[in-house]
């Protein structure tokens, strides 16, 4: 799922607070004036210094004049994030920038990070699209054909889950949950940058927003582990619940091959995956009633080293050394994890209750020694 | 910016053109940057904001003033490639080198290319070099890999178990150790933290400590500080102008063997529990008994200023001072670089708090494990336990801008 929204490490927000008071510029924001756009926000208004700016690179550079901490998203007209930028507190200042083709998209600010945010329409016009490397458009192409595969092959086992569910099949049931969820686990930055999907299918308890009541919003995989591991029981409730799961991985599996994908987004896609194992898996928090973590952190790992196989070719011929090193890593992670497992064709991994102390500090730093070269991917890949 | 090149500003300069970032640094430095001045050359002497010299014949850190924080941490080690790890003792040498000037780790914290993440975390920006000091220490266990065991130095063996002990294996031990001191806490944290990042894959943090307090002085005419239970101890440390107690007693000597470490030191590290509570229960007589000095000025016993000499045999026998002052072992003496710590409670409602021991010596068989031994019978034992421990062997200086830490002990050419 994705992780709470922390508030930002004050340090950050220092170091971003001195960036913009030091005058430093970023790379290219002085040089093409035309491409920044000036996002002021307040508590009941966000203004854009302009409504219409050309495709390619665009800067937005917000300014919270509020006095509630904002977040401010660029999204596509079906609400989909271009890009976004979280916990802006009162009287600070952040750039966020992107990539867009020409088209129609909305700047939302939503003051105190709750709601749809108020409004205002773009458009990024002209055609000045990117120059890319035609390997990165097969690895493209390849990729969401991974993604649409993933959805594909997830759905008939989420229905065998469901069944167990609706059919009263407690054991069943437990044995078809984690396999439901693998297809899910490869692709979840994918899925995540719907915005509607995850918060359905794959939120924990302490996930949910302010005011929304566990016993009646709460939906998805882990209201139904809890129910099988914890209580052990199958209601009404859970079954209605079943479908609905179904009704919603249908959906995703029908929208999730028109995800706006690129280079750069597979390549932060993979290290937002091992940011996933980093903060819900190797602590346990995921799984936390069926202990079945390390099965979604396999799937979160092959998912990684799947856009990473795809954008190795033109990452290699520009950072052989990060290559090397993120071959090397990917190796160790998925050996060190192999441990797990007594047969390495199977899914079936130790319960996560009985991953000792010590080697759980040793899978999160194989994480580390992953993650770390890994955010250097999608510089490599730009270059 | 970008910080690529030597001749880019220190934080400290920065200061002057940074208006409301020096609002926000001295909001966090608390008042350090009092002493900046355009065109200061950096001076171990200095005030607490400037910078102390990385190259030298030893490391600093040991005999340099002492400065108000401390974040260590213990590293072990997961590569098996040598050259790997000789990379990355380059590379920590490198970031060491800038981050004790005031400069910012690689590339910068901003500036650089957006799609990948800054070399440097950023949070130092603004701040002043805070007299950081960055020492690096190898332990027993780095010499059982790389092929090192015929060059482990005889003396670096793990420390025996002494009475009282109950140490915590999480907190003890380490292939190696950076210690990193500031009088900004956020600057030490800033230089452990940074290169914890460059190490990953190579190294892993095995635990680590910050202090908040230091307790012992290297500055002959200061005060000593006092400890958590409000007691000035170590009155008679050895001070960085004292040359000659330096070489009897800190540095190794180019006869002690091995050559790599000649110029180096050994250092001891020991998280020591404090029973606050308990202790601030006792009655101020046997405070002072238990310590063997007076509370107000730190004397000892029957003397009437804190570095009086003092007069052991009218001390109870089991004093703190008594047991472990040099007349009482050999003539032992220890260049003590401690600091308080503070993390947290325990779950009991107590404070997890005490000491956390550093000393350097020049050999730890006749320094740290001579008058621990007489320790045993130490009244302060009821009021303390040891938790953690480690032992390093700490390589010398590095020379020049061509030198890294380690070489002498990695590099054949030594």
């Amino acid at each position: 799922m994705r992780p709470a929204r922390l508030t930002l490490l004050t340090a950050v927000a220092t170091a971003a607070a001195l960036a913009a008071v030091t005058g430093c510029t970023e790379k290219g924001a002085d040089a093409d004036g035309d491409r920044v756009i000036g996002v002021t926000a307040t508590d009941d208004t966000c203004e854009v210094s302009t409504k219409e700016f050309p495709a390619g690179h665009v800067e937005l550079a917000i300014e919270n004049k509020g006095s509630k901490v904002t977040e401010v998203y660029l999204l596509f007209p079906d609400d989909r994030v271009v890009t976004e930028r979280e916990n802006i507190g009162p009287g600070t200042r952040q750039r966020v920038t992107a990539e867009v083709k020409a088209g129609d998209y909305r700047i939302a600010c939503k003051p105190g990070m709750r709601g749809k945010g108020i409004r205002q329409d773009v458009k990024a016009t002209g055609g000045k699209a990117v120059k890319r490397d035609p390997r990165l458009d097969e690895a493209v192409a390849a990729y969401r054909a991974y993604v649409q595969t993933q959805a594909d092959e997830t759905l008939p086992k989420a229905k065998a889950f469901a069944k167990a569910v609706q059919d009263g099949d407690v054991e069943a049931a437990r044995k078809a949950y984690a396999p439901s969820r693998i297809g899910w686990e490869r692709t979840e930055p994918v899925a995540e940058s719907f915005g509607d999907i995850d918060p359905k299918v794959d939120v924990r308890e302490d996930g949910l927003e302010d005011g929304q009541d566990p016993a009646t919003d709460w939906t998805g995989w882990h209201r139904l582990e809890k129910a099988l591991w914890q209580d052990g029981k199958i209601g009404d409730r859970e079954k209605e619940l079943a479908g609905r799961l179904i009704t919603d991985l249908t959906d995703w599996q029908k929208r999730v091959g028109t995800a706006d994908i690129t280079p750069t987004s597979m390549a932060n896609g993979a290290k937002e995956l091992l940011d996933e194992v980093a903060t819900g898996k190797v602590t346990g928090e995921e799984e936390r009633y069926s202990h079945t973590d390390l099965v979604d952190f396999k799937a979160n790992v092959e998912g990684a080293e799947k856009s990473y196989a795809l954008l190795k070719p033109v990452a290699r011929e520009n950072d052989p050394a990060l290559t090397r090193n993120l071959d090397k890593q990917f190796a160790a992670l998925d050996a060190l994890l192999d441990k797990y497992r007594p047969d390495t064709t199977s899914y079936e991994f130790t319960p996560y209750d009985k991953v000792g102390k010590a080697d759980r500090k040793e899978l999160s730093d194989a994480v580390n020694a992953l993650a770390e070269p890994l955010s250097r991917l999608a510089a490599a890949v730009v270059k | 910016m970008t910080d690529g090149n030597a001749q880019t500003p220190s934080r400290r300069a920065l200061l002057g053109w940074g208006g409301a970032g020096l609002a926000l640094g001295a909001a966090a430095v608390g008042g350090a940057v009092a002493v900046a001045r355009a065109g200061d050359e950096p001076d171990a002497g200095a005030g607490a904001g400037a910078a102390v010299a990385f190259h030298g014949a030893h490391q600093a850190g040991i005999a340099t003033p002492v400065q108000d924080r401390l974040h260590f941490a213990a590293f072990d080690v997961t590569t098996d490639d040598r050259a790997e790890f000789v990379a990355l003792l380059k590379e920590w040498t490198e970031a060491a080198r800038r981050m004790t000037a005031g400069r910012p780790v690689g590339e910068g914290a901003h500036g650089g290319l957006p799609e990948a993440p800054p070399d440097d975390t950023g949070e130092a920006l603004g701040l002043e070099p805070s007299r950081l000091t960055l020492t690096i220490g190898f332990g027993p266990s780095l010499f059982d890999r790389f092929d090192l065991a015929g060059r482990r130095p005889e003396a670096l063996e793990e420390l025996p178990r002494f009475a009282g002990d109950n140490l915590d294996r999480d907190r003890s031990g380490g292939d190696l150790c950076v210690q990193a001191c500031a009088d900004d806490p956020q600057v030490a944290v800033h230089a452990v933290r940074n290169l914890a990042r460059i190490g990953f894959g190579r190294v892993v943090v095995r635990w680590s400590q910050l202090g908040f307090g230091k307790t012992s002085s290297t500055t002959a005419d200061t005060q000593t500080p006092r400890n958590l239970f409000g007691f000035k101890d170590g009155t008679r440390n050895i001070s960085g102008t004292e040359t000659d107690r330096l070489d009897k007693h800190v540095w190794v000597g180019k006869k002690d063997g091995p050559d790599w470490l000649a110029g180096g030191s050994y250092l001891v590290a020991r998280r020591i529990r404090m029973h606050i509570e308990t202790w601030d229960r006792t009655s101020l007589q046997e405070q002072e008994d238990v310590f063997g000095r007076d509370k107000g000025e730190g004397a000892p016993v029957g003397r009437a200023k804190e570095r009086d000499e003092p007069f052991l045999k009218a001390m109870k026998p089991d004093a703190h001072v008594r047991l472990a002052h040099p007349d009482a072992n050999a003539g032992a003496t220890l260049l003590r670089r401690g600091y308080s710590f503070t993390d947290g409670t325990d779950g009991l409602g107590r404070l997890d708090a005490g000491l956390f021991f550093l000393a350097y010596q020049r050999d730890p068989r006749t320094g740290f494990i001579r008058v621990q031994r007489n320790l045993a019978q130490d009244a302060l034992n009821e009021y303390i336990q040891h938790v953690g421990s480690a032992l390093f062997a700490v390589p010398p200086g590095v020379r020049d801008q061509g030198d890294w830490w380690g070489r002498t002990l990695f590099s054949q050419e030594a």
